[in-house]
Parts: structure tokens; sequence; C-alpha cells
């Protein structure tokens, strides 16, 4: 077993963990980045970011490697595809273990982020990539002269739909309430497209097929029915769910799963930071992950001279 | 043709044939530079040095080359990108479509490509 202490322990590599990982480093404090994915996060998911400012246009995957480098180059320590067994954050030395090796810290900032929601029903895993998926740009072409749904109501679901006119015969959107989340313009562009049509108030509860997906089960929320509708595809854009599982015994959680902070990203607990999708916040954006991945390295630099 | 990847890229289908035929154990990922196929590239990556007996590759799906496993059998059905091909003894042993996480990838490689 290998012990080794750092002065801060970041959890998570997306846009939140790699600029606090810029920061602390560059401020010269001992920092290891853990990450249990592929670092980046969220914005690997993304094809353009063209709103980042500085940079008229870039692929996610991009713009993650070269916060990654950037890191690196201040002497960030950087772990990726690791497991997290297990937490200790009360104590003053807060103790992250991963398999035999138990890494120390006087500070930790949890940027661990998010993760696609899932709808959760029969199915869902038999059909990924044989009918079921959750990138609209990664697999659109397979449709192409399809039958297909997206299920949500949100801006990724409605632009996503329009967008898959351009393959697919027709486009489905089934929601579950009778009114979007999304913008009015994107509603307003899903209802103009002769190719989408809409089943609201409803939900997916059962996904069926042999090789592939051939059908799906629809429950009418109003009058509990059930119907079953032939497809081929079925894009689920539900948005995100954040990844704090491993949180719920050690910092408050909300009841969405987000960690609430105050103004200095500080949780409930003293020497633990949060930063980005994991925080309970209105707008979710890389320049605002960034911007709490920032605050989050000062403070924690704050509180580890104090 | 091939992926902006640190794996060793398979080009062509004569390629293809060469090297399962003179390895015994082979992951190929066939995909694009897209969300859902960089984390699989990513995890193979890391793998490589864990796994030294097996060869990972990488192939651009879009190539035409690539018809040699967009066209497999084994890939009847598959309808999301990556498309992932396990190879034992020149025999396909596993394929599946979609993201995979690296602990998902190493079931597999513990489970069907164990010498």
């Amino acid at each position: 077993m290998n012990t080794k202490h750092y002065d801060v322990i970041v959890l998570g590599a997306g846009p939140a963990g790699l600029t606090a990982g810029i920061y602390l480093s560059r401020a010269k404090m001992k920092t290891l980045l853990l990450n249990e994915g592929m670092i980046g996060g969220q914005v690997v998911l993304t094809h353009e970011v063209a709103n980042y400012p500085g940079v008229e246009n870039i692929s996610g995957y991009q713009l993650a490697t070269s916060m990654k480098k950037q890191a690196l180059s201040f002497g960030c320590e950087i772990k990726q595809n690791i497991k997290v067994s297990k937490l200790d954050l009360s104590s003053t030395t807060k103790t992250v273990h991963v398999g035999d090796d138990i890494f120390t810290a006087n500070a930790i900032i949890i940027a661990t982020g998010g993760r696609s929601r899932e709808l959760h029903v029969t199915g869902e895993d038999s059909f990924k990539g044989r009918g079921i998926s959750y990138c609209a740009t990664c697999d659109g072409d397979f449709y192409t002269g399809k039958d297909i749904i997206v299920v949500g109501g949100g801006n990724s679901a409605l632009e996503e739909a329009v967008a898959l006119t351009t393959y697919a015969k027709t486009v489905t959107i089934v929601h579950q309430f009778d009114h979007f989340q999304a913008f009015d313009h994107a509603v307003e562009m899903a209802k103009k497209n002769k190719k989408i049509h809409f089943i609201l108030q409803s939900q997916i509860t059962g996904f069926y097929g042999d090789e592939k997906l051939q059908h799906v089960k629809i429950k009418n929320l109003k009058d509990n029915t059930i119907s079953e509708k032939s497809i081929d595809g079925v894009f689920i854009l539900i948005g995100y769910q954040p990844n704090s599982e491993k949180f719920t015994e050690h910092a408050n959680i909300n009841q969405y799963g987000e960690i609430p902070t105050d103004l200095k990203m500080a949780t409930n607990v003293p020497g633990v930071f949060a930063a980005g999708d994991i925080r309970e916040k209105q707008i979710r954006q890389i320049t605002t992950a960034v911007s709490d991945g920032t605050i989050a390295a000062i403070n924690a630099i704050e509180h580890i001279q104090k | 043709m091939t992926l902006m990847t640190s794996l060793e890229h398979v080009v062509t289908a004569a390629q293809h044939a060469e090297i399962i035929e003179n390895n015994e154990t082979v992951m190929i990922c066939c995909g694009r530079m897209g969300p859902m196929c960089l984390p699989v590239y990513d995890a193979m990556d890391e793998l490589q040095e864990e796994y030294p007996n097996i060869k990972f590759f990488d192939m651009l799906f879009d190539s035409p080359e690539a018809a040699v496993i967009r066209s497999a059998p084994e890939c009847a059905g598959f309808m999301g990108l990556p498309f992932t091909m396990y190879y034992k003894n020149g025999q396909v042993v596993k394929a599946t479509s979609s993201i995979q996480s690296k602990e998902q990838i190493k079931e597999i490689l513990d489970e069907k490509l164990s010498l």
C-alpha cells in the first residue's frame, strides 16, 4: 500500500477540475487530479465549442486536451480512468483511496461533473448501440430514411430532433410534460418542421426487439394507457445528472444530487470545495465551470495557508 | 486516412487481415473522432501497458477499407459508433457497438482474450 501526500486533491477533470489544477499547480501547490473517466468530462462530448471566449472554434476534445497540457506544464499530476474506492473528507487531512494507493491532502475540490441521464427502463441497456443512442451527431447517419424517436423536451432534445430530420424519415418527440423546457426558438423550429411529430405527456416504459430495437411501449401519463410503437431508433436526450453518489455521506447534497456551496465554492465540510456541474447553480457552461474551478482553487490555497 | 489517436492504425483491409492472422489476441476500435469513440481510444491507450499480450488498434469508420468491420456479420444490427472488435486466433470473439467504459473493456479482455 502506497501513501502520498498533496496540498490539494481535485476529484474530476472536466473544465472545472482542470482549471483548478492549472491555478493550484501554477501557485506551486502540490496537486493531484483524479478522474474516473476520460479527461475533459462532458466537454469531450461536444463536437464544436463556439462560445468559449478567445477561441473562435474548437472541438471539445481539443479544448480539454489543451487544458490538460496546461495543467501538466505547471506540474499538476493527473491520473485518469481510475476508481475511487473510499473517501474520508471529515478529518483535517483528507484521504482518498484508489486501489492500493492512499492519497492524502489538506484540501479537496470536488469537480466530478455529471453524466447523461438514462431512462432506466426495460431493454435500455440491451439496445444501447442497437437502436438506442445518446449522441445525435455520432449516430444520426445510421438512421437515414428511418423512423426515430427523440426523448426529451429541453434545448438538446429539440435542437437535435431538428438536426436528425436531415437523415430520418420521421422524428417523433416523446416528452413527459405538456410543454417544453427548451427556449422558444428551439420549440418553434421543431414545430415548423414537417418531419417532426409530438407525443406529449407520455413516457417510454420499455424497449423491445431481437438483434436491434423494433418497438417501444409508451405510457400516456394522462390516462395511464400503454401503446406500442414500431421504431428504428430512439435518441435519449433528457439532460444530465450530477456524479455525486460518492459524496452523499461526506457533504450536504440537495434533492437534485448537487452540492451546495458558498461564494468561495466551499461546501459544508471545512477544506472541501466543489466546482462545476456538480455544484448547485443556475447556469452550466464551460465558462461557468472554469470560473468555479478558479474560485475553488484560490480559496483552497487560502484554506491551506490559514 | 487515419484517426488522430496515439493508437496504431489499421489502414487497409489487407493490413487488417494480416494483423488478425499474425497476432493471437487483437482489439480494434472502428470509429470517428467523436464523443462516443474518443473515450474508447483513450481507455485502449491506457490498457496497452496492462495487457502487453493484446494488440490494440483503431480504424477510421468512414474509410472504404473499414467495410471489413462495418460489414462483419457480428456487427449486424449495430447502430452506434464505435464498432469495437475483439479477435482471438483470427476469429471474432466479441463485438460491441457504442461507447464502453475502461471497466467494461477490461471485463471483455479478461473474459474473451485471456490466454
